[in-house]
């Protein structure tokens, strides 16, 4: 074969995925950096080169940082809470429990639900007087309470609808981890005479680590995406409480046709996710124990 | 089949034969193809109405071919429709809230209906509405929306709780202070204290400045002037309305504190946990429908005055269309608010009837015969004013809706969240206050 007609062979096999990286991924970010530097264009007025300034905007916007506020919260409460719940879940139906292919489904179940109508049922759940946490509470005697109403409580509110539909997806990834652990480890401990809070803290933890690193990544990725449960069930609301940066790229984007202030929220929300990945790939990945 | 192709046949020959003399006719046999987009933001069958509606102006007119497209509520609806003009691909025709205008102005993305409706008969016709539902319409010196599903906000409450409490089950609360001793008297709690009815309920989520608007028109104050370029949010009648209404929950305790949710509402009044409501006269049918009770419907409270704000949708015909196409969605919308048409439409959703005429139709008088609280919203379009709309409508909006919510939830005083949202509106229309 000719050596100089192959050099194109390679090119040509990866073109497909190249066109479509490109297309979608690096064009449309290139596209967003460029439009943040320009005036949205109006009625009358065309777009011009404006430099920073509407990063200037965003710095003296209170509902950007309100909405990452928000954001980081939500990061920093779902994501441990949907780890540990689902090491739990894991660890239980890994063992011979029964009925267990049932626990498994039904602990599965909220990560196969499409999340609009998730976030519907939820949206009764919470409805005050006769949706089902107020019956509850009422057959109790608490009272009742207006759960997404309030500020104090709408942003807790929609955290655990997160935790309880990211647990039993993540616990997916613990089950198949912890069923590739050989089971001559589990031996050797009862030899030793491990406790199960041993063998699980200095057994299956550390052989666990590369699941969790994946799961964290995953989960704090998705808590940035986070915008359908906004949209069902409070639109930001009340006075910006659950407003989140997604759903607030498209308020500015969608409702105000905003688009360049828009195209700088979302090179900011798209600076936080490369943080993530560069967190993953460089200093976590060197720490982990890949078996 | 066969006959068709017969028929497209001999057709085509007469086209040959006859040439560019038939061309016109000839072009004019091929149906002109609308897409309509239309929100639903009220309970009810309502694209099943839009769709029978749909289907019987197609049998009056063949030569039209009309795509009725759900667009979801109003705020997505107009997102779809400005996404797909920027695309260059709008629908002929939505129906869209009468609020947006400014924003379809200044997208540039609709025509004034003057342009394309321009002879003395078209002028005629657009008289012929209410003249409150022309209030969102009328800029600038044109016409630029049609009103089609249109409202008011009236008071629903349940007769059998009146009684219960010992007021008169076919009055409404007159003004402010009887809405506020009725509500408390209607509220009712159990023994350990927590609320098992309440005397009203006022939704704060998802438009909740059309709402703060059944205050404020009372109290005698119109938040914007009508060019779209200046508001009037902190001015005291407006501070004073916000604090009536945060009192409500606060002071009387007769309203549940925080934010209410839209949607839910009309069901919390059929779920009898709820004396009384306030929401869109859109929602008559559906209560009407649904109410194992018997219910009245009312007026606005008055103040200093009484009214309500107008709102709901009007037809716009937009911009990057053919000539032919905006003709058709002429006729379309012509034939849509003909008196018989609107009072069907009216009587179908609860929606009021556009047009004096309409309320002049045999069925509509029937039907108020029947139903007395239809009239109501009708007869309080006399002292409604527009709805709240100003250029960059939404931003605006959404700076009175958080003020709004803040007050409601308690995290600022009325006095405080309003001057904030005025601050802002200044900064967001200071461009086209110029």
């Amino acid at each position: 074969m000719n050596r100089s007609s192959a050099s194109w062979v390679p090119w040509l096999l990866l073109l497909p995925a190249l066109v479509l990286l490109v297309a979608f991924t690096h064009y449309p970010a290139v596209a967003t950096l460029w439009h943040s530097v320009f005036s949205t264009a109006r009625a009358g007025a065309s777009s011009v080169y404006v430099g920073a300034e509407n990063y200037q905007l965003l710095v003296e916007d209170p509902v950007f940082w309100q909405a990452l506020r928000n954001n980081l919260l939500f990061a920093l409460i779902t994501v441990p809470v949907a780890i540990v719940l689902s090491i739990a879940m894991a660890l239980w139906v890994h063992r011979q429990v029964p009925g267990r292919a049932l626990l498994r489904l039904a602990y599965f179940t909220p990560a196969i639900l499409p999340m609009i109508a998730v976030a519907n049922i939820w949206l009764f759940f919470y409805t005050p007087q006769y949706g089902l946490i107020a019956q509850i509470s009422q057959a109790f005697g608490w009272g009742d309470h207006n759960w997404l109403g309030q500020p104090s409580t709408a942003l807790p509110a929609l955290m655990v609808v997160t935790i309880w539909k990211e647990a039993g997806f993540f616990m997916i990834f613990y089950l198949a981890a912890l069923q590739q652990i050989s089971p001559t480890l589990a031996e050797a401990a009862a030899l030793e005479g491990a406790s199960r809070w041993q063998f699980f803290r200095r057994v299956q933890w550390p052989l666990l680590m590369p699941t969790t690193v994946f799961v964290v990544i995953n989960a704090v990725i998705n808590a940035f995406r986070l915008v359908d449960h906004i949209v069902v069930m409070t639109r930001g609301g009340p006075d910006n409480a659950t407003q989140l940066l997604l759903y607030y790229i498209y308020q500015v984007a969608f409702s105000f046709w905003d688009t360049s202030y828009a195209a700088a929220l979302t090179v900011v929300l798209l600076t936080l996710l490369a943080v993530v990945a560069f967190v993953k790939f460089r200093l976590l990945d060197s720490r982990t124990h890949y078996q | 089949m066969r006959r068709t192709i017969l028929k497209t046949f001999a057709a085509s020959l007469a086209t040959l034969a006859f040439g560019g003399l038939t061309g016109p006719a000839m072009a004019q046999q091929k149906p002109v193809e609308l897409t309509f987009y239309y929100p639903v933001a009220v309970g009810g069958p309502v694209t099943k109405i839009i769709n029978d509606l749909v289907a019987d102006f197609e049998k009056d007119h063949p030569n039209i071919k009309v795509k009725p497209v759900y667009a979801g509520t109003y705020q997505d609806s107009v997102v779809k429709a400005l996404t797909a003009a920027k695309a260059g691909t709008p629908p002929q025709l939505a129906v869209l809230a009468a609020a947006d205008v400014f924003t379809l102005i200044d997208e540039d993305a609709v025509v004034p209906i003057d342009s394309v409706a321009n002879t003395a008969a078209d002028k005629q016709w657009l008289d012929g509405f209410y003249p409150a539902l022309m209030l969102n319409s009328r800029i600038n010196g044109h016409t630029w929306g049609v009103p089609f599903q249109r409202s008011t906000i009236v008071m629903y409450w349940n007769k059998d709780m009146f009684r219960e409490a010992g007021l008169d089950p076919d009055r409404a609360p007159a003004n402010w202070a009887e809405l506020a001793s009725y509500a408390e008297k209607l509220t009712k709690r159990d023994a350990s204290g927590n609320v098992t009815q309440w005397g009203i309920k006022v939704p704060s989520v998802g438009f909740p400045y059309w709402l703060f608007q059944a205050f404020t028109t009372p109290a005698g104050i119109e938040l914007m002037n009508p060019a779209g370029t200046k508001t009037f949010l902190n001015a005291p009648q407006a501070v004073e309305s916000l604090q009536y209404w945060v009192d409500l929950a606060a002071k009387y305790k007769a309203m549940p504190t925080g934010a209410i949710e839209w949607g839910t509402t009309p069901k919390d009044f059929l779920e009898k946990k709820a004396a009384i409501i306030y929401t869109t006269t859109g929602n008559l049918t559906n209560i009407r429908t649904n109410a194992t009770f018997p219910f009245g419907v009312g007026k606005m409270p008055a103040k200093v005055r009484g009214g309500s704000p107008t709102g709901g949708g009007n037809f716009y015909v937009f911009k990057k269309t053919s000539p032919e196409e905006k003709q058709a969605a002429m006729t379309f919308i012509k034939w849509a608010t003909t008196p018989e048409r609107a009072a069907q439409f009216g009587i179908d959703t609860g929606y009021v009837a556009v047009t004096p005429a309409a309320w002049e139709t045999p069925v509509m008088k029937q039907y108020v015969q029947k139903v007395p609280a239809a009239a109501v919203a009708r007869d309080q379009l006399g002292v409604s004013v527009a709805e709240f709309s100003t250029h960059d409508n939404q931003r605006v909006t959404k700076a009175l809706n958080d003020a709004l919510q803040a007050a409601l939830t308690g995290t600022k005083s009325p006095k405080q969240a309003l001057d904030d949202a005025q601050r802002e509106a200044d900064r967001i229309l200071r461009a086209y206050a110029r």
